[in-house]
């Protein structure tokens, strides 16, 4: 693998499900490019792609921020958005505020925020009810 | 299976990626909950779904599915037809609805995933 440190920034757009999918696809380019083992690519980002969806989906817009070194990968998803009250009962299996046009997209089924638990070695979900939403996943390359 | 078996039993169309034809499915999947699909972690599966729009593409892509089924001769637009062929995604369009190419698949021998 290649040595450096690498960054990207992307905003994303709440409501916006034709451009839903665009960041998680230009890091998947990006570590197929550095050869990052397959199994890790896809953890990756798909948790990135479930957190992406949830800023189009709940809130209003967003920055994803990427840092990519040797070891790992630092995703950081911060949003202005209504926040989450209750993190703990949105991990739950189930739980989902969405509404029906998102459902009608093919989400809300209150099952995102555990995948992204399954797929990132470390998640870190802090929220500010009326302001937004940060959502901090790390990724190891060896692991 | 080759996916040009499956192509045949399902009165397939194939809009995307009739070039990687020869490739093999194992296992499908069949849902129109995104959500759903991204918790599967089989390789070289076959996704069956009815939603036909850019996130369904998305989905397969993160979770490197190379063959997409869209039911009932759905329209996929362009862009689409674009995200699938950059990933190499296989697109087939059936005239069929989930139920009777679920049956067929099944038949065929290709497996769930639970
Ligand atoms: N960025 C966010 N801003 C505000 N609320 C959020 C955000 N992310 C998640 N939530 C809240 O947490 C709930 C659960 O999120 P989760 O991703 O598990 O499910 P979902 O997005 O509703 O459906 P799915 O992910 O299955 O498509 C959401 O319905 C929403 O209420
Ligand atoms: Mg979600």
């Amino acid at each position: 693998m290649s040595t450096g440190k690498m960054h990207f920034e992307y905003q994303v757009e709440g409501g916006n499900f034709s451009a839903a999918g665009f960041p998680s696809s230009q890091v998947k380019k990006t570590l197929k490019q550095l050869n990052v083992d397959g199994n890790v690519i896809r953890r990756t980002v798909v948790a990135l792609y479930e957190a992406e969806v949830n800023i189009v989906a709940h809130a209003y817009n967003g920055i994803i921020s990427v840092d990519i070194d040797t070891e790992k990968i630092t995703i950081l998803l911060k949003d202005e958005g209504p926040g989450i009250a209750d993190i703990k009962k949105a991990m739950e299996i189930g739980y989902s505020t969405a509404t029906p046009e998102v459902r009608e997209m093919g989400f809300g089924a209150g099952m995102g925020l555990s995948n992204m638990k399954t797929n990132a070695d470390h998640l870190n979900i802090t929220s500010e009810v009326g302001k937004g939403t940060i959502v901090e996943i790390i990724n190891y390359f060896h692991q | 299976m080759k996916v040009q078996e499956i192509v045949g039993i399902i009165k397939g169309t194939v809009v995307s990626g009739a070039e990687n034809l020869e490739n093999t499915v194992d296992m499908a999947f069949a849902s129109d909950l995104m959500s759903d699909v991204l918790t599967v972690k089989t390789d070289n599966l076959l996704l069956l779904t009815g939603l036909v729009n850019i996130q369904a593409i998305r989905t397969a892509e993160m979770s490197d599915i190379s063959c997409i089924v869209f039911v009932r001769n759905k329209k996929v637009t362009e862009e689409m037809i674009r995200i699938a062929k950059e990933n190499k995604i296989i697109i087939i369009q059936s005239p069929y609805s989930m139920f009777k190419v679920s049956g067929i698949l099944f038949s065929a021998g290709i497996k769930p995933v639970f």
